[in-house]
């Protein structure tokens, strides 16, 4: 389990545009760096990151070897109902880490 | 003091194998070949897109890029797929967000590898199908001294 | 491990450093790379606090105590013990950085191993313990054993090394603000270690960070652990004692 800093609100007004941050320990490995022995480190990238609010997907990114290392991102969601918020990310080896917070909008 | 012309050579002799380390494979073709797969050939038009890098940046493993698109984000006005593209880099491709109107606001920030001073290009595609574009240079300055 | 200084291209002059008017490396950053060090959310280095948080409470060694047995949560006893090292160790007869310090803890304390230099575990230990002296001054120990690290530090600073034949003051003190290659010279103050630096992608110690600036004077940089190491660090944080701690850090 990589380490992660999710940052999301824990309550926000009706109709509220919050931002939500994701850091996550991961070294982004692009394939592209060569070893000390010729060879080339094999690629290791989180692939993908989702956001879900109450079970519905409301974003998708796919990432690419040109993200940096510790991938960061950014991005806003209007809430309007108290529920769950999910971000998913899946990794170079399919394997799928996620964080899931409530929010409450009052 | 003062660093005399051969303690500066001497320095600088790092370079190209810096370059080694730092392979350069895409190129402006490969960026606009991706591009065209995107865009399915279509000419994307100029504008609704802002692109913020940093115009000079520190290091190139690490550059923060905010994409924003200027849409209501509505059912039936909003962004369905930014893509970022750069021309230097081994892959063409940066990152792809596909947005639901539910964001209500379409601007995404993420750090990216610059392998040079390079053109990054942004494409949105809006649900009515139609495709928009922002590009800019950004400088990338070697750091100073490096371990490889 | 090749090591290479890149792009020299260009040396500007500048003035001198006034000794009243100390300037950390953040002054010398750009705003975007200050603002990935201010927020808390978006500092990589974060990453590396919340897995000293996880270890901190991880039994280790043939005591199977953690650091939390022993010394509670972190922001007690661990409160400005970062602004105050090196420190000299009675048991030890030496003088230790921090990380020699959780080594001392892992060896004679849990009885472990001690971890490897810039091992991430230990990267993060020591980050967990810098951050519990962020916003406060460095203030050097005053134990007078530190005396003579603290004189053997100041004097390689002021050798002439490497191919190049630079001493440390040469770049940090005489042409401190101007540029090598693209890159700013900073003053050389250790107010935010270990640091997230960016050419790294990763955290690492001051003494990393010095090796780098040996390898840039084409030198051959003494192994991790040296006392050398020590007795610079030891001097670097006297001459910014009074200066305020911001670990984590972020450097290009
Ligand atoms: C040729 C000039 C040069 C010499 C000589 C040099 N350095 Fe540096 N040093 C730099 C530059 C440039 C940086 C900024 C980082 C970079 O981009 O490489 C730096 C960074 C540092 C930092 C990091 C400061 C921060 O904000 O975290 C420390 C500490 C440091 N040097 C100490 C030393 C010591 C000690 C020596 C002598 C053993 C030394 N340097 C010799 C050029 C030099
Ligand atoms: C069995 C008890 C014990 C455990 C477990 C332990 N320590 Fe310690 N620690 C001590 C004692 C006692 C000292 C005082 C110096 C000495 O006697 O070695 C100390 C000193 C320190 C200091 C220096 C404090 C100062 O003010 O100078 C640091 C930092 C530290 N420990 C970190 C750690 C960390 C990190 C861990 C976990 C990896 C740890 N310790 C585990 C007992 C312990």
């Amino acid at each position: 389990m990589a380490d992660v800093l999710v940052n999301i609100p824990e309550s926000a007004a009706p109709g509220e545009i919050i931002e939500i941050k994701l850091l996550i320990s991961h070294p982004m490995e692009t394939g592209f760096r060569p070893l000390a022995d010729g060879t080339l480190q094999p690629r290791d990238i989180i692939t993908s990151v989702r956001c879900l609010y109450g079970g519905e997907t409301v974003l998708e990114v796919d990432l690419h070897p040109a993200i940096s290392a510790n991938p960061f991102l950014a991005f806003h969601l209007r809430v309007d109902r108290s529920d769950e918020i999910v971000l998913e990310w899946t990794d170079w080896y399919g394997e799928v880490q996620r964080e899931v917070r409530q929010i409450e909008v009052v | 003091m003062t660093l005399t012309r051969r303690s500066t050579f001497a320095l600088g002799l790092g370079l190209p194998l810096m370059l080694v380390t730092r392979p350069l494979f895409a190129s402006p073709e490969t960026m606009g070949a991706a591009i065209a797969t995107f865009t399915a050939g279509a000419t994307p038009a100029e504008g609704r897109v802002s692109l913020d890098i940093p115009l000079l940046v520190e290091n190139g493993n690490s550059v923060p890029m905010t994409v924003e698109v200027d849409s209501p984000m509505t059912a039936n006005d909003h962004v369905t797929e930014i893509a970022v593209f750069n021309e230097r880099n081994p892959l063409p491709d940066i990152v792809r967000f596909r947005p639901s109107p539910a964001l209500g606001l379409a601007r995404f920030q993420v750090r990216i590898r610059l392998g040079d001073t390079q053109k990054i290009t942004a494409i949105a595609r809006m649900s009515d199908g139609s495709l928009w574009s922002a590009a800019m240079t950004v400088i990338v300055t070697a750091p100073a001294c490096i371990e490889s | 491990m090749t090591k290479v200084c890149t792009t020299a291209l260009v040396i500007l002059m500048a003035g001198p450093a006034q000794s009243d008017d100390r300037r950390s490396g953040f002054e010398f950053m750009g705003p975007t790379t200050q603002s990935m060090q201010t927020d808390d959310m978006a500092n990589p280095g974060m990453l590396a606090v919340l897995a000293g948080e996880r270890l901190w409470n991880e039994p280790a060694g043939l005591s199977e105590q953690s650091c939390q047995t022993c010394h509670g949560d972190p922001e007690g006893e661990m409160r400005g013990v970062a602004a105050r090292y090196p420190a000299f160790d009675e048991v030890a007869g030496t003088a230790v950085d921090i990380s020699g310090r959780v080594n001392l803890c892992r060896t004679r304390h849990q009885r472990a191993d001690p971890l490897p230099h810039e091992n991430a575990d230990l990267l993060a230990l020591v980050t967990l313990i810098g951050l519990q002296s962020r916003g406060l001054p460095i203030q050097p120990d005053p134990d007078p054993r530190l005396t003579e690290w603290r004189a053997r530090g100041e004097a390689y600073y002021e050798t002439r090394v490497g191919q190049l034949n630079l001493s440390c003051a040469q770049c940090h003190d005489e042409n401190a603000g101007g540029h090598l290659g693209g890159a700013p010279i900073p003053e050389a103050h250790p107010t935010g270690y270990p640091i997230y630096r960016l050419e790294w992608q990763a955290m690492g110690s001051l003494q990393r960070r010095l090796r780098g600036c040996f390898t840039g004077v084409r030198s051959e940089p003494w192994p991790y652990g040296s006392d050398g190491y020590i007795a610079l660090e030891a001097y670097l944080m006297q001459r910014a004692a009074g200066m305020t701690m911001e670990t984590p850090a972020v450097r290009p």
